[in-house]
């Protein structure tokens, strides 16, 4: 059976109270080292029944376009060993151009879009490759510390094929003036890490006198090479 | 003898799911790990809080499990083929204004362990919400299982914690409250 590798270091720490509502909601004990066997292994393989044809489509399924700047961000789902991910589910949602979510909890007092719903999906094809047609999410504030706002981004969620490798993330755009203010983003305290969650400008999958193009790969967690059959000995 | 080295690529950061998933993330059918009429089906279910004892109402509860055999129908599980082909095993469940989840499903038989034993039925769960960076990892067992007495994960945890990570038994199926810090703090795990 396969196991996966730790990842520590790609990640925030679960306790970081520069992000204020992380202060009452962090665990304080130690986590319990959980061995990897059957249930950790498998995961769903949530698949095509959940996207429907135009899901990767944000701009589209209202009776006009939305407001904003188009992009298509695309790139590829790999694990930790560059091999791609296919067929796994990707679930993405933003916020509007001028920086709102389509939620009731929002109450930032910039325009609703009403041809903006900011949800899309996709399946990866067997080269791991998606595909998402949006528009650039507007920056928001909001009340972390004194005039916090946060940069642009577009949180997604992905399954890969095992519980291990299950995330949640925040894909942000180049050069944001935003990123030295902001607890979420400096939440990651690897540089090589932070710079992973920032999509690149790419002008091959620029499409003129349309969309501009932004390339963004996203990695799950790798295989540990295959070990002796010795795996009794975790507890 | 050379052993093959490839590439190892940084997994990219977890980041918070933040006030405003409920728009991207709640499916219809997510709580339901079975359909409605599944014999044997119950409701599992309860209240996630934080360290002041408030209810978080921004969390999502995700969970993974066997099925009745304690199988999954997954090309990794080596035992092959399984009966239940439509159960789906996973369930997501977004919290309420009362911080309260809740899923439709059955109980897992007990998994196999290599080398010997067996892991009592239990629930692999996800938590996320506004204001934490990671995912938290937990499980959910049964109050009525002998074979909690001899799972290799609740056995290596401080008997002094290991409550919190078995449900209560209510009229309709059980209940599990996920604390996720203070006097009563659920166990969660590093995978």
């Amino acid at each position: 059976m396969p196991t996966y590798r730790q990842d520590t270091a790609s990640h925030p720490p679960a306790r970081f109270p520069e992000y204020r509502s992380n202060v009452a909601r962090a665990p304080h004990q130690p986590f319990v080292l959980l061995p990897q066997r059957l249930g950790e292994i498998t995961g769903p393989l949530l698949g095509e029944g959940r996207v429907g044809p135009n899901d990767n489509d944000l701009t589209a399924g209202h009776d006009g376009e939305p407001q904003g700047q188009r992009i298509i961000v695309s790139g590829r789902v790999l694990d930790g060993d560059g091999r791609p991910v296919a067929g796994t589910l990707l679930e993405a949602w933003q916020a509007n151009a001028a920086g709102r979510y389509r939620h009731d909890a929002d109450r930032h007092p910039a325009p609703l879009d009403p041809n903006f719903t900011g949800v899309g999906r996709t399946i990866t094809d067997a080269d791991g490759r998606y595909s998402f047609t949006t528009i650039h999410p507007g920056a928001y504030p909001w009340r972390n510390h004194d005039n916090a706002w946060r940069p642009a981004h577009i949180h997604f969620s992905l399954f890969g094929t095992a519980f291990t490798q299950r995330l949640i993330t925040q894909m942000y755009f180049p050069g944001d003036p935003l990123f030295a203010q902001d607890p979420i983003f400096n939440s990651v305290r690897d540089v090589r890490a932070r710079e992973a969650m920032v999509a690149r400008f790419d002008l091959d999958t620029t499409v003129p006198e349309w969309a501009l193009g932004y390339r963004w790969d996203i990695v799950l967690r790798g295989k540990n090479p295959t070990p002796l059959e010795e795996e009794d000995d975790d507890e | 003898m050379s052993e093959l080295r490839v590439n190892s690529l940084q997994t990219t950061p977890s980041q918070t799911v933040g006030p405003f998933f409920s728009f991207g993330l709640v499916w219809e059918d997510g709580p339901h790990v079975v359909p409605e009429g599944t014999p044997g089906a119950f409701r599992i279910g309860g209240t996630v809080f934080d360290g002041t004892g408030a209810p978080v109402p921004d969390a999502v509860v995700e969970t993974w499990q066997a099925d009745q055999d304690g199988r999954f129908d997954h090309p990794d599980d080596p035992r092959g083929p399984v009966r239940w082909k439509d159960f789906r095993g996973f369930g997501r469940s977004a919290t309420d204004p009362d911080g309260g989840y809740s899923l439709l499903t059955v109980k897992p038989g007990p998994l196999p362990v290599t080398g010997g034993g067996l892991e009592a039925p239990h629930l692999n769960v996800s938590v996320f919400s506004r204001g934490m960076l990671v995912r938290l990892v937990t499980r959910i067992y049964f109050p009525d299982e002998e074979a909690n007495t001899a799972d290799p994960v609740l056995t290596s945890i401080d008997p002094a914690r290991r409550a919190t990570l078995i449900a209560e038994s209510v009229p309709h199926g059980y209940r599990f409250d996920i604390h996720l810090q203070g006097e009563h703090e659920t166990v969660f795990f590093d995978l």
